[in-house]
Protein backbone atom coordinates (compact mmCIF):
# COMPACT_ATOMS: atom_id res chain seq x y z
CA UNK A 1 0.00 0.00 0.00
CA UNK A 2 3.37 2.12 0.25
CA UNK A 3 2.52 3.18 -3.91
CA UNK A 4 -0.79 4.65 -3.35
CA UNK A 5 -1.11 8.56 -3.27
CA UNK A 6 -3.07 8.37 -0.27
CA UNK A 7 -2.30 12.60 0.01
CA UNK A 8 -5.13 12.70 -3.19
CA UNK A 9 -7.38 10.06 -1.06
CA UNK A 10 -7.16 12.61 1.88
CA UNK A 11 -7.75 15.44 -0.76
CA UNK A 12 -11.02 13.57 -1.94
CA UNK A 13 -12.19 12.25 1.45
CA UNK A 14 -11.82 15.89 2.86
CA UNK A 15 -13.76 17.61 -0.18
CA UNK A 16 -16.67 15.48 -0.29
CA UNK A 17 -17.02 15.63 3.71
CA UNK A 18 -16.83 19.33 3.59
CA UNK A 19 -19.79 19.37 1.26
CA UNK A 20 -21.11 17.14 4.16
CA UNK A 21 -20.43 19.91 6.97
CA UNK A 22 -21.50 22.79 4.94
CA UNK A 23 -25.20 21.26 4.33
CA UNK A 24 -25.39 19.61 7.88
CA UNK A 25 -29.06 20.82 8.49
CA UNK A 26 -29.56 18.45 5.11
CA UNK A 27 -27.37 15.56 5.83
CA UNK A 28 -28.46 15.41 9.41
CA UNK A 29 -31.95 17.02 10.14
CA UNK A 30 -33.93 15.64 7.99
CA UNK A 31 -32.92 11.68 8.44
CA UNK A 32 -33.69 12.26 12.03
CA UNK A 33 -36.93 13.70 11.49
CA UNK A 34 -37.97 11.03 8.74
CA UNK A 35 -36.93 8.18 11.29
CA UNK A 36 -38.77 10.31 14.47
CA UNK A 37 -41.95 10.26 12.26
CA UNK A 38 -41.68 6.49 11.42
CA UNK A 39 -41.32 5.82 14.98
CA UNK A 40 -44.69 7.87 15.40
CA UNK A 41 -46.28 6.60 12.81
CA UNK A 42 -45.15 2.75 13.10
CA UNK A 43 -44.00 2.28 16.21
CA UNK A 44 -46.22 4.50 18.60
CA UNK A 45 -49.88 4.63 16.30
CA UNK A 46 -49.78 1.46 14.35
CA UNK A 47 -47.29 -0.62 16.42
CA UNK A 48 -49.31 -0.24 19.63
CA UNK A 49 -52.19 -2.24 18.08
CA UNK A 50 -49.40 -5.37 16.75
CA UNK A 51 -48.13 -7.86 18.55
CA UNK A 52 -44.89 -9.01 19.23
CA UNK A 53 -42.95 -9.67 15.98
CA UNK A 54 -40.77 -12.71 16.88
CA UNK A 55 -40.52 -12.35 20.55
CA UNK A 56 -39.60 -8.58 20.05
CA UNK A 57 -42.17 -5.53 20.05
CA UNK A 58 -43.00 -4.31 16.65
CA UNK A 59 -41.14 -0.43 17.45
CA UNK A 60 -38.03 -2.36 18.10
CA UNK A 61 -38.34 -4.70 15.82
CA UNK A 62 -38.32 -1.77 13.02
CA UNK A 63 -35.36 -0.35 14.30
CA UNK A 64 -33.11 -2.12 12.43
CA UNK A 65 -34.96 -1.98 8.85
CA UNK A 66 -35.03 1.43 9.25
CA UNK A 67 -31.41 2.09 9.99
CA UNK A 68 -30.56 -0.16 7.19
CA UNK A 69 -33.57 1.98 4.95
CA UNK A 70 -31.92 5.33 5.95
CA UNK A 71 -27.75 3.96 5.02
CA UNK A 72 -28.56 2.57 1.84
CA UNK A 73 -30.20 5.70 0.83
CA UNK A 74 -28.23 7.66 2.12
CA UNK A 75 -24.88 5.61 0.68
CA UNK A 76 -26.50 5.68 -2.81
CA UNK A 77 -27.54 9.16 -2.80
CA UNK A 78 -24.23 10.40 -1.32
CA UNK A 79 -21.55 8.59 -3.11
CA UNK A 80 -23.48 8.90 -6.79
CA UNK A 81 -23.89 13.10 -6.41
CA UNK A 82 -20.17 13.05 -5.05
CA UNK A 83 -19.04 11.35 -8.66
CA UNK A 84 -21.93 12.98 -10.88
CA UNK A 85 -21.47 16.72 -10.09
CA UNK A 86 -17.80 16.96 -10.88
CA UNK A 87 -19.11 15.61 -14.09
CA UNK A 88 -22.19 17.34 -14.61
CA UNK A 89 -19.99 21.21 -13.67
CA UNK A 90 -16.56 19.44 -15.71
CA UNK A 91 -13.96 19.79 -12.60
CA UNK A 92 -13.81 16.08 -13.42
CA UNK A 93 -11.25 16.91 -15.38
CA UNK A 94 -9.12 17.63 -12.46
CA UNK A 95 -9.66 14.28 -11.57
CA UNK A 96 -8.96 12.37 -14.78
CA UNK A 97 -5.78 14.19 -15.34
CA UNK A 98 -3.76 13.86 -11.55
CA UNK A 99 -1.75 10.79 -10.70
CA UNK A 100 -4.89 9.19 -8.89
CA UNK A 101 -5.76 5.37 -9.46
CA UNK A 102 -9.15 4.21 -9.41
CA UNK A 103 -8.86 2.74 -5.86
CA UNK A 104 -7.64 6.02 -4.48
CA UNK A 105 -10.61 7.76 -6.64
CA UNK A 106 -13.00 4.96 -4.93
CA UNK A 107 -11.25 5.28 -1.44
CA UNK A 108 -12.12 9.19 -1.51
CA UNK A 109 -15.67 9.26 -2.86
CA UNK A 110 -16.89 5.49 -1.69
CA UNK A 111 -14.94 6.82 1.74
CA UNK A 112 -16.64 9.80 2.26
CA UNK A 113 -20.34 8.14 1.09
CA UNK A 114 -19.83 5.55 3.70
CA UNK A 115 -18.98 8.16 6.83
CA UNK A 116 -21.58 9.73 5.77
CA UNK A 117 -24.08 6.81 6.05
CA UNK A 118 -22.51 5.30 8.88
CA UNK A 119 -22.43 8.54 10.86
CA UNK A 120 -26.31 8.85 9.67
CA UNK A 121 -27.08 5.15 11.04
CA UNK A 122 -25.71 6.32 14.12
CA UNK A 123 -27.72 8.91 14.43
CA UNK A 124 -30.65 6.99 13.84
CA UNK A 125 -29.89 4.32 15.94
CA UNK A 126 -29.33 6.73 19.03
CA UNK A 127 -32.78 8.62 17.85
CA UNK A 128 -34.69 5.29 17.87
CA UNK A 129 -33.43 4.48 21.34
CA UNK A 130 -35.23 7.73 22.45
CA UNK A 131 -38.47 6.26 21.36
CA UNK A 132 -38.26 2.23 22.11
CA UNK A 133 -35.94 -0.21 24.02
CA UNK A 134 -33.83 -2.03 22.06
CA UNK A 135 -30.89 -4.47 22.22
CA UNK A 136 -27.50 -5.46 20.73
CA UNK A 137 -27.02 -8.80 21.37
CA UNK A 138 -23.96 -8.86 18.93
CA UNK A 139 -22.20 -5.81 18.46
CA UNK A 140 -19.60 -6.85 16.64
CA UNK A 141 -21.67 -8.65 14.10
CA UNK A 142 -24.05 -5.22 13.96
CA UNK A 143 -20.87 -3.07 13.47
CA UNK A 144 -19.66 -5.74 10.78
CA UNK A 145 -23.15 -5.34 8.78
CA UNK A 146 -23.45 -1.64 9.03
CA UNK A 147 -20.11 -1.24 7.55
CA UNK A 148 -20.60 -3.61 4.98
CA UNK A 149 -23.89 -2.34 4.14
CA UNK A 150 -22.49 1.52 3.86
CA UNK A 151 -19.22 0.61 1.92
CA UNK A 152 -20.82 -1.40 -0.60
CA UNK A 153 -23.83 1.04 -1.00
CA UNK A 154 -21.41 3.69 -1.38
CA UNK A 155 -19.92 1.79 -3.96
CA UNK A 156 -23.08 0.90 -5.35
CA UNK A 157 -24.22 4.58 -5.67
CA UNK A 158 -20.77 5.58 -6.59
CA UNK A 159 -21.58 3.72 -10.23
CA UNK A 160 -24.53 4.83 -10.38
CA UNK A 161 -23.33 8.62 -10.50
CA UNK A 162 -20.97 7.72 -13.14
CA UNK A 163 -23.71 5.96 -15.02
CA UNK A 164 -26.47 8.74 -14.84
CA UNK A 165 -26.04 11.21 -18.03
CA UNK A 166 -28.98 13.60 -16.22
CA UNK A 167 -30.30 13.86 -12.49
CA UNK A 168 -33.04 12.05 -13.79
CA UNK A 169 -30.99 9.16 -14.34
CA UNK A 170 -29.32 9.48 -10.93
CA UNK A 171 -32.58 9.47 -9.12
CA UNK A 172 -33.84 6.78 -11.35
CA UNK A 173 -32.42 3.43 -9.82
CA UNK A 174 -32.82 4.41 -5.84
CA UNK A 175 -36.10 5.29 -6.74
CA UNK A 176 -37.25 2.67 -9.10
CA UNK A 177 -35.13 -0.40 -7.85
CA UNK A 178 -33.27 0.52 -4.36
CA UNK A 179 -36.93 1.86 -2.18
CA UNK A 180 -38.68 -1.11 -3.34
CA UNK A 181 -36.45 -3.64 -2.86
CA UNK A 182 -35.63 -2.24 0.82
CA UNK A 183 -39.19 -1.86 2.01
CA UNK A 184 -39.74 -5.33 0.63
CA UNK A 185 -37.16 -6.87 2.19
CA UNK A 186 -38.36 -6.54 5.30
CA UNK A 187 -37.19 -3.44 6.72
CA UNK A 188 -40.86 -3.64 8.64
CA UNK A 189 -41.93 -7.35 8.58
CA UNK A 190 -40.55 -10.81 9.17
CA UNK A 191 -40.19 -12.60 6.07
CA UNK A 192 -42.29 -15.63 7.81
CA UNK A 193 -45.69 -13.02 7.93
CA UNK A 194 -45.65 -13.32 4.08
CA UNK A 195 -48.05 -16.09 2.39
CA UNK A 196 -45.50 -19.02 0.83
CA UNK A 197 -45.76 -17.86 -2.46
CA UNK A 198 -44.40 -14.33 -1.65
CA UNK A 199 -41.77 -15.90 1.01
CA UNK A 200 -40.31 -17.59 -1.99
CA UNK A 201 -40.21 -14.08 -4.12
CA UNK A 202 -38.42 -12.51 -1.31
CA UNK A 203 -35.79 -15.02 -1.43
CA UNK A 204 -34.24 -13.05 -4.49
CA UNK A 205 -34.23 -9.58 -2.98
CA UNK A 206 -30.85 -9.38 -2.10
CA UNK A 207 -31.62 -6.56 0.93
CA UNK A 208 -33.71 -9.10 2.76
CA UNK A 209 -30.38 -10.83 3.58
CA UNK A 210 -28.90 -7.74 5.16
CA UNK A 211 -32.22 -6.72 6.96
CA UNK A 212 -32.36 -10.32 8.26
CA UNK A 213 -29.00 -10.27 9.45
CA UNK A 214 -28.32 -6.81 10.72
CA UNK A 215 -31.50 -7.45 12.83
CA UNK A 216 -30.48 -11.04 13.87
CA UNK A 217 -26.87 -8.89 15.31
CA UNK A 218 -29.59 -6.90 17.51
CA UNK A 219 -32.38 -9.62 18.89
CA UNK A 220 -30.57 -12.81 17.45
CA UNK A 221 -33.75 -13.62 15.33
CA UNK A 222 -33.36 -13.77 11.31
CA UNK A 223 -35.02 -14.30 8.42
CA UNK A 224 -32.25 -16.39 6.93
CA UNK A 225 -28.90 -18.00 8.19
CA UNK A 226 -26.78 -15.33 9.25
CA UNK A 227 -23.85 -17.36 7.18
CA UNK A 228 -26.44 -16.33 3.39
CA UNK A 229 -26.52 -13.12 4.92
CA UNK A 230 -22.69 -12.66 5.05
CA UNK A 231 -22.54 -14.20 1.71
CA UNK A 232 -25.06 -11.83 0.15
CA UNK A 233 -22.92 -8.71 1.64
CA UNK A 234 -19.85 -10.17 0.51
CA UNK A 235 -21.33 -11.39 -3.47
CA UNK A 236 -22.86 -7.87 -3.85
CA UNK A 237 -19.27 -5.92 -2.57
CA UNK A 238 -17.40 -7.86 -4.57
CA UNK A 239 -19.84 -7.29 -8.07
CA UNK A 240 -19.55 -3.68 -7.19
CA UNK A 241 -16.08 -3.61 -6.92
CA UNK A 242 -15.52 -5.39 -10.14
CA UNK A 243 -17.68 -3.35 -11.72
CA UNK A 244 -15.80 0.30 -10.58
CA UNK A 245 -12.48 -2.08 -12.02
CA UNK A 246 -14.15 -2.46 -15.18
CA UNK A 247 -15.22 1.18 -15.32
CA UNK A 248 -11.98 2.54 -14.54
CA UNK A 249 -10.10 0.37 -16.65
CA UNK A 250 -12.21 0.95 -19.77
CA UNK A 251 -12.85 4.59 -19.42
CA UNK A 252 -16.69 3.89 -19.46
CA UNK A 253 -18.90 7.25 -19.24
CA UNK A 254 -14.95 8.87 -18.02
CA UNK A 255 -12.47 8.77 -20.34
CA UNK A 256 -13.85 9.15 -23.95
CA UNK B 1 16.46 22.36 -26.13
CA UNK B 2 15.84 18.70 -25.17
CA UNK B 3 11.96 17.67 -25.90
CA UNK B 4 9.66 17.15 -22.88
CA UNK B 5 6.86 15.92 -24.23
CA UNK B 6 7.09 14.17 -27.26
CA UNK B 7 3.93 13.18 -29.02
CA UNK B 8 4.14 9.80 -31.90
CA UNK B 9 1.61 9.45 -34.40
CA UNK B 10 -0.89 10.23 -31.99
CA UNK B 11 -4.14 9.12 -33.39
CA UNK B 12 -7.95 9.45 -31.53
CA UNK B 13 -10.84 8.07 -33.63
CA UNK B 14 -14.30 8.95 -31.44
CA UNK B 15 -17.07 6.39 -30.56
CA UNK B 16 -18.83 8.05 -33.14
CA UNK B 17 -16.19 7.59 -35.87
CA UNK B 18 -15.13 10.98 -35.82
CA UNK B 19 -11.32 11.19 -36.65
CA UNK B 20 -10.33 14.15 -34.22
CA UNK B 21 -6.69 13.24 -34.32
CA UNK B 22 -4.98 11.77 -37.45
CA UNK B 23 -0.83 10.67 -36.53
CA UNK B 24 -0.08 13.96 -34.71
CA UNK B 25 3.66 13.98 -34.03
CA UNK B 26 5.02 16.30 -32.26
CA UNK B 27 7.95 17.56 -30.11
CA UNK B 28 7.72 20.57 -27.14
CA UNK B 29 11.03 21.85 -25.78
CA UNK B 30 11.89 22.48 -22.35
CA UNK B 31 10.89 25.96 -21.16
CA UNK B 32 9.27 27.08 -24.39
CA UNK B 33 6.00 28.68 -25.14
CA UNK B 34 4.54 26.19 -27.90
CA UNK B 35 1.44 27.80 -29.12
CA UNK B 36 -1.48 25.72 -31.31
CA UNK B 37 -3.25 27.48 -33.59
CA UNK B 38 -6.06 26.46 -35.38
CA UNK B 39 -9.64 26.92 -36.33
CA UNK B 40 -12.46 25.30 -34.27
CA UNK B 41 -12.50 21.52 -34.46
CA UNK B 42 -9.18 21.04 -35.32
CA UNK B 43 -8.20 18.84 -32.89
CA UNK B 44 -6.19 21.12 -30.43
CA UNK B 45 -8.79 20.22 -27.47
CA UNK B 46 -8.02 16.21 -27.92
CA UNK B 47 -4.65 16.84 -28.25
CA UNK B 48 -4.11 18.55 -25.17
CA UNK B 49 -6.85 16.10 -23.22
CA UNK B 50 -5.25 12.89 -24.60
CA UNK B 51 -1.63 14.18 -23.50
CA UNK B 52 -3.13 15.17 -19.79
CA UNK B 53 -5.44 11.76 -19.41
CA UNK B 54 -8.81 13.29 -20.22
CA UNK B 55 -9.08 11.00 -23.46
CA UNK B 56 -7.54 7.70 -24.17
CA UNK B 57 -5.54 7.55 -27.53
CA UNK B 58 -6.55 4.84 -30.25
CA UNK B 59 -3.00 4.67 -31.45
CA UNK B 60 0.60 6.42 -31.24
CA UNK B 61 2.21 6.99 -27.96
CA UNK B 62 2.80 10.03 -25.27
CA UNK B 63 5.86 10.37 -23.05
CA UNK B 64 6.44 13.27 -21.11
CA UNK B 65 9.85 13.51 -20.07
CA UNK B 66 10.67 10.26 -20.99
CA UNK B 67 7.50 8.63 -19.00
CA UNK B 68 4.69 6.93 -20.90
CA UNK B 69 1.36 8.92 -19.97
CA UNK B 70 -0.55 5.12 -20.24
CA UNK B 71 1.84 2.39 -18.38
CA UNK B 72 3.92 5.32 -16.16
CA UNK B 73 1.10 7.86 -16.12
CA UNK B 74 1.15 9.05 -12.47
CA UNK B 75 5.20 10.04 -12.98
CA UNK B 76 4.01 11.58 -16.21
CA UNK B 77 0.75 13.74 -15.03
CA UNK B 78 2.48 14.59 -11.89
CA UNK B 79 4.75 16.95 -13.95
CA UNK B 80 1.34 18.32 -15.83
CA UNK B 81 -0.65 21.27 -15.19
CA UNK B 82 -3.60 21.52 -16.99
CA UNK B 83 -5.93 24.50 -17.50
CA UNK B 84 -9.44 23.78 -19.54
CA UNK B 85 -11.04 26.16 -21.86
CA UNK B 86 -14.47 26.10 -19.77
CA UNK B 87 -14.94 27.56 -16.55
CA UNK B 88 -15.29 24.23 -14.64
CA UNK B 89 -14.82 24.79 -10.83
CA UNK B 90 -16.91 23.78 -7.35
CA UNK B 91 -19.53 26.94 -6.60
CA UNK B 92 -19.31 27.01 -2.93
CA UNK B 93 -15.72 25.96 -2.71
CA UNK B 94 -13.70 28.58 -0.87
CA UNK B 95 -10.71 29.86 -3.48
CA UNK B 96 -8.01 28.55 -1.10
CA UNK B 97 -9.61 25.71 -0.70
CA UNK B 98 -9.98 24.81 -3.96
CA UNK B 99 -6.16 25.37 -4.65
CA UNK B 100 -5.19 22.98 -1.90
CA UNK B 101 -7.44 20.93 -2.79
CA UNK B 102 -5.37 20.57 -6.36
CA UNK B 103 -2.46 20.12 -4.37
CA UNK B 104 -3.42 16.91 -2.68
CA UNK B 105 -5.27 15.43 -5.25
CA UNK B 106 -1.27 15.37 -6.77
CA UNK B 107 -0.26 13.60 -4.35
CA UNK B 108 2.22 16.91 -2.39
CA UNK B 109 2.58 17.85 1.15
CA UNK B 110 0.52 21.00 2.26
CA UNK B 111 3.10 24.00 1.50
CA UNK B 112 0.98 26.79 2.16
CA UNK B 113 4.30 29.43 0.92
CA UNK B 114 3.58 27.89 -2.39
CA UNK B 115 -0.11 28.42 -2.72
CA UNK B 116 0.13 31.88 -0.99
CA UNK B 117 3.07 32.50 -3.63
CA UNK B 118 0.92 31.65 -6.22
CA UNK B 119 -2.26 32.92 -5.31
CA UNK B 120 -0.43 36.14 -4.93
CA UNK B 121 1.36 36.01 -8.26
CA UNK B 122 -2.12 35.44 -10.16
CA UNK B 123 -3.71 38.63 -8.24
CA UNK B 124 -5.92 36.16 -5.92
CA UNK B 125 -4.52 35.97 -2.87
CA UNK B 126 -7.11 39.10 -1.23
CA UNK B 127 -9.55 36.58 -2.72
CA UNK B 128 -8.35 33.61 -1.08
CA UNK B 129 -11.45 33.27 1.40
CA UNK B 130 -14.04 34.39 -1.06
CA UNK B 131 -15.81 31.58 -2.61
CA UNK B 132 -15.75 30.82 -6.20
CA UNK B 133 -19.42 31.52 -7.55
CA UNK B 134 -18.51 35.24 -5.93
CA UNK B 135 -15.76 35.97 -8.48
CA UNK B 136 -15.75 37.38 -11.36
CA UNK B 137 -15.39 35.60 -14.83
CA UNK B 138 -11.65 36.69 -15.12
CA UNK B 139 -11.04 35.63 -11.12
CA UNK B 140 -12.42 32.32 -12.06
CA UNK B 141 -10.00 31.57 -14.88
CA UNK B 142 -7.23 32.96 -12.64
CA UNK B 143 -8.17 30.29 -9.62
CA UNK B 144 -8.08 27.19 -13.15
CA UNK B 145 -4.58 28.62 -13.18
CA UNK B 146 -3.84 28.63 -9.29
CA UNK B 147 -5.44 24.78 -9.02
CA UNK B 148 -3.13 23.85 -12.05
CA UNK B 149 0.16 25.35 -10.71
CA UNK B 150 -0.56 24.38 -7.19
CA UNK B 151 1.26 20.76 -7.06
CA UNK B 152 4.38 22.54 -9.01
CA UNK B 153 4.30 21.41 -12.83
CA UNK B 154 7.08 21.53 -15.01
CA UNK B 155 4.44 21.60 -18.12
CA UNK B 156 1.12 23.76 -17.78
CA UNK B 157 -1.17 23.58 -20.98
CA UNK B 158 -3.57 26.30 -21.45
CA UNK B 159 -6.28 25.47 -23.49
CA UNK B 160 -7.86 29.06 -25.02
CA UNK B 161 -6.77 30.83 -21.55
CA UNK B 162 -8.15 34.20 -23.21
CA UNK B 163 -11.54 32.85 -25.24
CA UNK B 164 -13.75 35.52 -24.07
CA UNK B 165 -11.82 37.46 -22.04
CA UNK B 166 -11.49 41.17 -22.55
CA UNK B 167 -8.71 43.29 -24.24
CA UNK B 168 -6.97 43.62 -21.10
CA UNK B 169 -7.70 40.99 -19.05
CA UNK B 170 -5.53 39.13 -22.44
CA UNK B 171 -3.00 41.43 -21.47
CA UNK B 172 -3.20 40.13 -18.04
CA UNK B 173 -2.96 36.65 -18.88
CA UNK B 174 -0.19 37.30 -21.34
CA UNK B 175 2.09 38.85 -18.67
CA UNK B 176 1.28 35.90 -16.53
CA UNK B 177 2.52 33.33 -19.34
CA UNK B 178 5.90 35.69 -19.18
CA UNK B 179 6.40 35.03 -15.39
CA UNK B 180 5.77 31.93 -16.03
CA UNK B 181 8.12 30.89 -18.73
CA UNK B 182 10.83 32.91 -16.45
CA UNK B 183 10.14 30.21 -13.55
CA UNK B 184 11.13 27.56 -16.28
CA UNK B 185 7.77 26.47 -16.95
CA UNK B 186 6.99 24.70 -20.03
CA UNK B 187 4.13 26.25 -21.60
CA UNK B 188 1.97 24.75 -24.43
CA UNK B 189 -1.45 26.91 -25.10
CA UNK B 190 -3.81 26.80 -27.95
CA UNK B 191 -4.94 29.66 -29.30
CA UNK B 192 -7.54 30.85 -32.32
CA UNK B 193 -6.30 34.56 -31.87
CA UNK B 194 -3.43 34.88 -33.89
CA UNK B 195 -2.21 37.89 -31.90
CA UNK B 196 -2.17 35.63 -29.19
CA UNK B 197 0.34 33.67 -30.16
CA UNK B 198 2.20 36.38 -32.21
CA UNK B 199 2.59 37.95 -29.08
CA UNK B 200 3.97 35.24 -26.57
CA UNK B 201 4.66 31.93 -28.48
CA UNK B 202 8.65 31.31 -29.00
CA UNK B 203 7.43 28.28 -31.38
CA UNK B 204 3.70 28.15 -33.34
CA UNK B 205 1.98 24.79 -34.26
CA UNK B 206 -0.77 25.14 -36.90
CA UNK B 207 -3.51 22.16 -36.61
CA UNK B 208 -6.20 21.65 -38.90
CA UNK B 209 -8.49 18.96 -39.36
CA UNK B 210 -6.36 16.70 -36.77
CA UNK B 211 -3.27 17.30 -38.39
CA UNK B 212 -0.60 19.08 -37.85
CA UNK B 213 0.63 21.63 -40.79
CA UNK B 214 3.64 22.64 -39.23
CA UNK B 215 5.81 23.42 -36.53
CA UNK B 216 8.50 26.44 -36.34
CA UNK B 217 10.03 29.09 -34.84
CA UNK B 218 7.79 32.07 -34.68
CA UNK B 219 10.71 34.57 -35.83
CA UNK B 220 11.61 32.24 -38.61
CA UNK B 221 7.71 31.11 -39.42
CA UNK B 222 6.86 34.88 -39.87
CA UNK B 223 10.22 35.53 -41.97
CA UNK B 224 10.02 32.36 -43.97
CA UNK B 225 6.60 33.06 -45.30
CA UNK B 226 6.11 36.82 -44.24
CA UNK B 227 5.26 38.90 -47.04
CA UNK B 228 6.46 42.94 -46.96
CA UNK B 229 4.57 45.69 -47.58
CA UNK B 230 6.01 49.19 -48.48
CA UNK B 231 3.80 52.16 -48.23
CA UNK B 232 4.68 55.31 -50.04
CA UNK B 233 3.13 58.04 -49.03
CA UNK B 234 3.44 60.88 -52.04
CA UNK B 235 3.86 64.97 -51.36
CA UNK B 236 1.10 65.04 -54.02
CA UNK B 237 -1.96 62.73 -54.93
CA UNK B 238 -1.44 61.01 -58.67
CA UNK B 239 -4.58 60.18 -60.36
CA UNK B 240 -2.73 56.50 -62.13
CA UNK B 241 0.75 55.45 -61.82
CA UNK B 242 3.10 56.87 -64.32
CA UNK B 243 4.00 54.40 -67.44
CA UNK B 244 7.78 54.08 -66.27
CA UNK B 245 6.21 52.21 -62.95
CA UNK B 246 3.95 49.53 -64.33
CA UNK B 247 7.03 46.79 -63.81
CA UNK B 248 6.69 47.57 -60.26
CA UNK B 249 3.96 45.19 -58.23
CA UNK B 250 2.65 48.49 -56.80
CA UNK B 251 -1.02 49.24 -56.38
CA UNK B 252 -2.57 53.05 -55.65
CA UNK B 253 -4.69 53.62 -52.52
CA UNK B 254 -6.00 56.10 -50.19
CA UNK B 255 -7.02 58.55 -53.70
CA UNK B 256 -3.42 58.44 -55.22
CA UNK B 257 -1.97 59.76 -51.85
CA UNK B 258 -0.13 56.70 -51.20
CA UNK B 259 1.10 53.71 -52.96
CA UNK B 260 1.27 50.26 -51.78
CA UNK B 261 4.42 48.15 -52.76
CA UNK B 262 4.38 44.54 -52.19
CA UNK B 263 7.75 42.36 -51.89
CA UNK B 264 8.85 39.22 -50.70
CA UNK B 265 11.68 39.17 -47.98
CA UNK B 266 12.82 35.92 -48.82
CA UNK B 267 13.75 36.72 -52.42
CA UNK B 268 17.42 37.56 -53.59
CA UNK B 269 16.16 41.24 -53.86
CA UNK B 270 13.54 43.23 -53.07
CA UNK B 271 13.62 45.63 -55.43
CA UNK B 272 13.29 48.77 -53.10
CA UNK B 273 16.49 50.13 -54.65
CA UNK B 274 15.30 50.63 -58.19
CA UNK B 275 11.69 51.45 -57.10
CA UNK B 276 13.13 54.28 -55.45
CA UNK B 277 15.15 55.74 -58.48
CA UNK B 278 12.09 54.66 -60.80
CA UNK B 279 9.66 57.01 -58.57
CA UNK B 280 12.76 59.68 -58.45
CA UNK B 281 13.43 59.31 -62.26
CA UNK B 282 9.60 59.61 -62.65
CA UNK B 283 9.17 62.82 -60.85
CA UNK B 284 7.73 61.73 -57.53
CA UNK B 285 7.98 63.29 -54.47
CA UNK B 286 7.44 61.62 -51.39
CA UNK B 287 6.77 62.37 -48.14
CA UNK B 288 6.95 59.15 -45.97
CA UNK B 289 7.24 56.06 -46.17
CA UNK B 290 6.81 53.02 -43.83
CA UNK B 291 7.07 49.00 -43.89
CA UNK B 292 4.97 46.27 -42.38
CA UNK B 293 5.13 42.54 -42.01
CA UNK B 294 2.03 40.15 -42.79
CA UNK B 295 0.73 39.07 -39.43
CA UNK B 296 0.86 35.69 -38.56
CA UNK B 297 -3.20 35.49 -39.38
CA UNK B 298 -2.75 35.57 -43.23
CA UNK B 299 -0.23 33.16 -42.80
CA UNK B 300 -2.22 31.06 -41.17
CA UNK B 301 -5.27 31.84 -42.99
CA UNK B 302 -2.99 30.72 -45.91
CA UNK B 303 -1.47 27.37 -44.69
CA UNK B 304 -5.38 26.52 -43.58
CA UNK B 305 -6.76 27.44 -46.93
CA UNK B 306 -4.14 25.20 -48.71
CA UNK B 307 -5.05 21.81 -46.88
CA UNK B 308 -8.60 22.63 -47.55
CA UNK B 309 -8.00 22.68 -51.20
CA UNK B 310 -5.76 20.16 -50.93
Amino acid sequence: MMGLNWRGVAAIYRFEMSRFFRTLLQSFVSPVISTSLYFVVFGAAIGSRIDEVEGVSYGAFIVPGLVMLTVMTQAISNASFGIYFPKFIGTIYELLSAPVNFLEIVLGYVGAAATKSLFIGTVIMVTASLFVDMQVLHPLSMLAFLLLTCVSFALFGFIIGIWAENFEQLQLVPLLIVTPLVFLGGSFYSISMLPPVWQWITMFNPVVYLISGFRWSFYGVADVPIVSSLLAIGLFLGLCLGAVWWIFRSGWRLRP
Amino acid sequence: MPAIVTVDSLEKTYADGFKALSGVSLDIEQGEVLALLGPNGAGKTTLISTICGLVQATGGSVRVDGHDIVTDYRKARALIGLVPQEITLEPFDKVINSVRFSRGLFGKPRDEAHIEKTLRQLSLWDKRNSRIMELSGGMKRRVLIAKALAHEPRILFLDEPTAGVDVELRRGMWETVAGLKNDGVTIILTTHYIEEAEAIADRVGVISKGRILLVEDKDTLMNRMGRKQLRIELHEPVSELPDGLSEHDLELVDGGDALIYTYDTTGARTGITRLLSDLSEAGIVLRDIQTSQSSLEEIFVGLVQEENAA
